[in-house]
């Protein structure tokens, strides 16, 4: 019986390593830098936080890896986690797209969202994750991250919001549009309880995330070289009809142009955060 | 009478001849003055802001502009807004606020403008800035879509109390030929995909995203303005004094709710 259970345990510790690797897309043993093109092995590249060796480019990062490097050690507990993607326009082949992420990815939707400690700092962490329909947001993710922000402000916590995402989710039409009023409406609440709101935005953050919560934080921090904007670049170039600028809608390009705080690395991400909380204590 | 599909419906939305928020401004208002600028940058000609009269109440107006010929479309940026535009917006609304007038918009955009200069801007933040301080604004809101609302564009000024569409507006996350190209990957299947997408007045308050449908005549808005401008008015006047009276506390409380339902 014992020696059953711990067998059972180990596979599940089995299927849940095979999963964070698998959702950061990478085949074999070795990974190439897009970048510099070095050739890392994906073993180093993971303990050195998904960012390469040579060049320092960030990689994506799957919910579960952020998780594990921002939440103090065992203190994540996930909320709303119940909150499951729902077909309003019956769209032809929407759900079962859906089915096969969460088996892929095993996630159950786009943003995962919990109560958890950094660096001793309780907090309402909500991370999104590129690996499921470009981090979309849906009537699901709006409503997750709804309960999140309206968990803090029961709470009195702070809130972290990791941002990566396409931007609202096609596939549920007017809904989805409608999850930029849902989320920005409680960060209004938020803010007027006087708590503490720190976006970060990652590689991509467009469309209606943009134009919603990541861009309604007291403080907005950024990972180096992110694709962050409203319109993505081959709209923009198709509309304008030339060619766009060198590390147009950048982090460092928004940081020139006043609409983040800060560039932060990854390996400084969860210091800076802990920091910020603290100072607004 | 036969019912319009959701492609026809779109056909009409964008029709140059049909009015547009200036010809909604004269008829409804008495006196309009028109305020420009957002104090920063600019005064952008996509989206029109100002005081008018309605039934001897002060109100608030503003309203993305699109032209009905190819200058005015020039112009008027066909109705895109650029961030400057979208504060300019902003400015007006707390201003409505601070003075306690009540705040009519009109939505008629294909989006907001995906430009270099819109991005360099902020188009995003201006977007989502907009959305947030509509969710507080301590006066009644009435938003009304008069032909093509599309995407965050047309909702970075449609956070309100009640939201109105026209019998034959449309009001959808993205155009359907867009839509059509993201997701089969095929744009010339524009007419299937605003059948799926539900983005006619009759799709949105089923689906309750919108409160009521102005109707249009058979003939044509065109050909029966009039009409359409006594329902509205009607309305908007009958819904102002219904939100007035559930003081600002209430007020807040169920534009919240109104809003925290949709799943």
């Amino acid at each position: 019986m014992i020696i059953n259970k711990v067998r059972k345990v180990n596979q599940e510790e089995e299927k849940t390593k095979k999963n964070t690797v698998a959702s950061d897309k990478m085949i074999g043993k070795w990974v190439k830098c897009e970048k510099c093109k070095e050739i890392i092995y994906k073993e180093e590249l993971h303990q050195n936080l998904s960012v390469c060796p040579y060049c320092g480019k960030h990689f994506r990062l799957s919910s579960r890896r952020r998780i594990l490097q921002i939440a103090d050690e065992n203190t994540f507990q996930e909320i709303a986690g119940d909150i499951l993607t729902k077909d309003t326009l019956n769209f032809d082949g929407y759900l079962k797209k859906v089915e096969a992420l969460k088996q892929k990815t095993n996630l159950k939707e786009a943003v995962t969202c919990g109560i958890c400690k950094i660096e001793g700092e309780k907090a309402v962490l909500v991370v999104m994750d590129g690996n499921f329909l470009m981090g979309s947001m849906g009537s699901a993710v709006g409503e997750r991250i709804t309960i999140a922000i309206e968990t803090a402000i029961q709470k009195k916590l702070p809130l972290v919001i990791f941002c990566v995402s396409g931007g609202a989710r096609m596939q549920e039409g007017m809904i989805s549009l409608m999850q930029m009023a849902k989320t920005s409406s409680a960060i209004k609440k938020l803010h007027d309880e006087g708590l503490l709101y720190i976006s970060v935005l990652t590689d991509p953050t467009t469309g209606g995330v943009t134009a919603s919560f990541a861009s309604l934080a007291d403080i907005i921090l950024a990972e180096p070289d992110a694709l962050i904007g409203f319109a993505g670049p081959r709209v923009i170039e198709q509309t304008i009809k030339q060619q766009l600028p060198e590390g147009f809608q950048k982090s460092e390009f928004l940081l020139e142009h006043g609409f983040i705080d800060k560039i932060v690395e990854r390996k400084d991400i969860k210091q800076m955060i802990s920091k910020l909380i603290r100072y607004h204590k | 009478m036969q019912v319009k599909t959701a492609w026809e419906k779109v056909q009409i939305a964008r029709q140059t001849d049909r009015p547009k928020t200036s010809d909604y401004i004269e008829a409804l208002f008495d006196d309009f003055i028109e305020l420009h600028g957002d104090r920063n940058f600019g005064d952008d000609k996509a989206i029109i802001g100002g005081i008018g009269i309605l039934e001897n109440i002060p109100v608030t107006v503003i309203g993305e502009q699109k032209g009905k010929n190819a200058k005015e479309n020039i112009d008027r940026n066909f109705g895109m807004p650029e961030p400057e535009g979208y504060r300019k917006a902003l400015r007006l609304m707390k201003q409505a606020e601070k003075f306690n007038r009540p705040i009519i918009t009109f939505i008629d955009t294909p989006g907001a403008y995906p430009g270099i200069g819109a991005e360099e801007r902020g188009q995003g933040e201006a977007i989502a800035r907009n959305i947030m301080e509509m969710a507080g604004l301590k006066v009644p809101i009435i938003c009304i879509v008069i032909g093509e609302g599309s995407s965050g564009g047309a909702l970075a000024i449609g956070v309100g109390d009640r939201i109105v569409m026209l019998e034959n507006a449309i009001y959808s996350i993205l155009s359907p030929e867009g839509f059509a190209s993201i997701l089969y990957k095929d744009s010339t299947k524009a007419k299937e995909a605003a059948q799926t997408m539900k983005i006619t007045a009759q799709d949105l308050k089923e689906l309750n995203i919108i409160d009521h449908i102005i109707k249009e005549s058979k003939e044509g808005i065109q050909n029966n303005f009039e009409k359409v401008i006594m329902e509205l008015k009607k309305y908007i006047i009958k819904n102002i004094k219904e939100l007035e009276k559930l003081g600002t506390n209430q007020l807040l409380v169920e534009r919240y709710e109104k809003y925290r339902k949709i799943y």
